[in-house]
């Protein structure tokens, strides 16, 4: 749990209306640097929309909105610059090598080519993947997959990372093992902003937010969740919110 | 058997269903039979001619007016003398001038015979040949005519030209089609492919959250294609020159260009098509049916655009591949410069900057 409380993400009453739709209903909540910011809620309630603004892919309707110290509206390019994003579909391609995968993101993000090397190589070492250097990510599991498109995903050293689903079916001890490497990350600095609808995975956050029906229910540490609605884990705290309606819960 | 009949019966349900399975079954069969029943014929109707009657004696006058009334032919105009012959081929409207020599009317008294040139435009050899035989057909019942009238037997012997392609060589005729064709498919329905498929992994999203801009994103998987095109069309047209003796008259430069601004407009159809689908099923399917099909059919590839029904000429202005094909035969064949195909040219620019322009706003819109 970090004590610094410097916000790397501040959002003032993010509205999202697709024609007469409220997908995004008056969000406002702030991410602090450092912490694994768990964004929870049942399929159709906001999720994928709020951090598709968050990432700059969609503009909101309105709203303040802050990312890695940039303002949404005016300097998109500057935040897709220090943000890092690993999609439900882990983003690699399946018919390029590991390291061509690496090397192509690498490039993207404006890394030069010992930069690429050295980082490659490091990233290779630590996932175990050495042999795997030049082999297709369509013959990798998919465990292995998840893990590299990971670290594909903060090759440059972004100050926060947005992880949309990232353990879409993979059984549990996978899952697992995948939250040790986005703790390594959180060790080592990097803000975690991870969407999921696996509930135990909410225990593993420091803080989350639960949205029903474009809104955020609710806020805050997982045990302090589990206190206040007097139920044992994050699940029963899931359902209980998603029962009560969003009025009533303020 | 009841098992059966029950997975049968979902099988129509499948078929019904499927608004593209339907198009195959029933919509393509009719469009298919109407299309070929109306393009595929060997009569001729309103095809332009002009007249150099060098004479003008009864005689010709007679004869000029039998074969502009015989309903398959129209008089665009009448020309002077000879120099202006090779003009009025090059603007491309006139198939066939007809020449009659000077003093026909007396020679014809004189010595009972008189001679027509027929000049051909052959750089559509089917349409060359049948033109020169209809028009020799109605010289010969003139004949027949004057001499039941008369009682002096009189001769006509025509002298034929087919300008461009005096062999009458199909080929002259196929390699401008086929060049046409691979182009805009590889283009445009290569294009779509890979965008639509980077949409449907997922990836395009990924894309869309690094620093890439879109439009280098869009530059960034249309520039191998760019490349691939200009190699095939080089390969073409040197197939053509090397194994076929297709001639290049006109200047190389401009042969090039033009494939160029023509592979862009396939591209640029190609980002069109990727804005409007989702899988690259759709895509291809799209890119076949409107550029595959209508290409071969109505672009005058291989059936003249005159002798289709209205509708169908009309239909045929759309599609890009007809004003390519005129731009290549004309360069290639004709060995005309910039001038005689600016209208072609712009018409092919004024295309690819509206599918662009198309493209460019509907990508923005889903951005959104």
């Amino acid at each position: 749990m970090s004590e610094q409380k410097e916000t790397i993400i501040t959002v003032k009453n993010l509205v999202k209306k697709f024609g007469n739709f409220k997908a995004n209903d008056n969000l406002s909540f702030e991410v602090f640097k450092g912490e694994i910011f768990g964004f929870l809620g049942a399929n159709g309630a906001g999720k994928t929309t709020a951090i598709k603004i968050l990432c700059g892919l969609w503009a909101p309707t309105s709203g303040e909105i802050n990312v890695a110290g940039f303002d949404i509206y005016n300097q998109t390019e500057q935040i897709k610059k220090n943000i890092g994003y690993m999609s439900q579909k882990f983003s690699l391609y399946e018919d390029i090598t590991v390291f061509e995968n690496i090397r192509l993101f690498g490039g993207i993000y404006g890394l030069s080519r010992r930069e690429i090397a050295q980082r490659a190589t490091d990233l290779m070492q630590r996932l175990d993947l050495e042999h795997s250097r030049d082999k297709l990510i369509s013959s990798l599991p998919l465990g292995w997959r998840q893990k590299l498109a990971f670290s594909v995903a903060i090759l440059h050293n972004p100050k926060l990372v947005f992880l949309d689903e990232p353990t879409g079916g993979v059984d549990p001890v996978t899952r697992r093992k995948f939250w040790d490497q986005i703790y390594e990350a959180a060790d080592r600095g990097i803000t975690v902003f991870v969407t999921t609808h696996y509930m135990d995975e909410a225990e593993y956050c420091d803080r989350v937010s639960i949205m029903v029906d474009g809104r955020i229910a609710d806020l805050d540490t997982p045990s302090a969740l589990k206190g206040k609605y007097r139920v044992k884990n994050m699940n029963e705290v899931f359902l209980k919110i998603a029962r009560i309606k969003p009025d009533e819960n303020n | 058997m009841k098992r059966f009949w029950g997975f049968i019966l979902k099988e129509f349900l499948h078929i019904f269903r499927d608004p593209r399975t339907m198009l195959i079954l029933f919509g393509m069969p009719i469009v298919q039979i109407l299309l070929f029943g109306y393009v595929i014929t060997n009569e001729l109707k309103d095809i332009k001619i002009a007249i150099l009657d060098q004479s003008k004696d009864p005689v010709t006058i007679e004869l000029t007016n039998k074969i502009i009334s015989s309903g398959f032919f129209i008089l665009d105009r009448n020309i002077k003398n000879m120099n202006e012959v090779e003009d009025i081929f090059k603007e491309g409207n006139v198939r066939q001038v007809i020449v009659f020599e000077s003093g026909f009317g007396r020679k014809l008294k004189r010595e009972g015979t008189a001679s027509i040139q027929l000049i051909a435009d052959a750089s559509d050899a089917n349409t060359a040949n049948l033109v020169v035989h209809y028009t020799m057909a109605i010289i010969g019942d003139f004949v027949r005519e004057q001499n039941k009238l008369t009682g002096t037997p009189i001769q006509f012997i025509p002298e034929v030209r087919m300008l461009y392609n005096n062999e009458l060589k199909g080929v002259y005729m196929f390699i401008p089609g086929i060049m046409a064709m691979i182009l805009i498919l590889v283009s445009a329905m290569m294009t779509s492919i890979s965008i639509v498929r980077e949409k449907e992994l997922g990836t395009m999203e990924t894309l869309l959250v690094s620093p890439l801009r879109p439009a280098q994103i869009i530059l960034g998987k249309v520039t191998p294609y760019v490349v691939l095109s200009f190699i095939n069309a080089v390969t073409i047209i040197a197939m053509g020159s090397l194994v076929f003796g297709m001639p290049v008259q006109g200047s190389m430069i401009l042969l090039l260009a033009e494939s160029i601004l023509y592979i862009l407009l396939g591209l640029s159809l190609g980002i069109l098509i990727s804005t409007i689908t989702r899988t690259q099923q759709n895509a291809m399917f799209i890119s076949l049916f409107a550029l595959m099909l209508p290409t071969i059919l109505l672009s005058g590839f291989i059936f003249p655009v005159e002798n289709m029904p209205k509708i169908l000429q009309w239909l045929s202005l759309l599609m890009p591949p007809r004003w390519f094909i005129t731009i290549i035969k004309n360069i290639m064949l004709k060995g005309t410069g910039l001038m005689y195909v600016w209208k072609e040219t712009l018409i092919l620019i004024v295309m690819t900057t509206l599918f662009l322009g198309l493209s460019i706003r509907k990508f923005k819109i889903r951005l959104e």
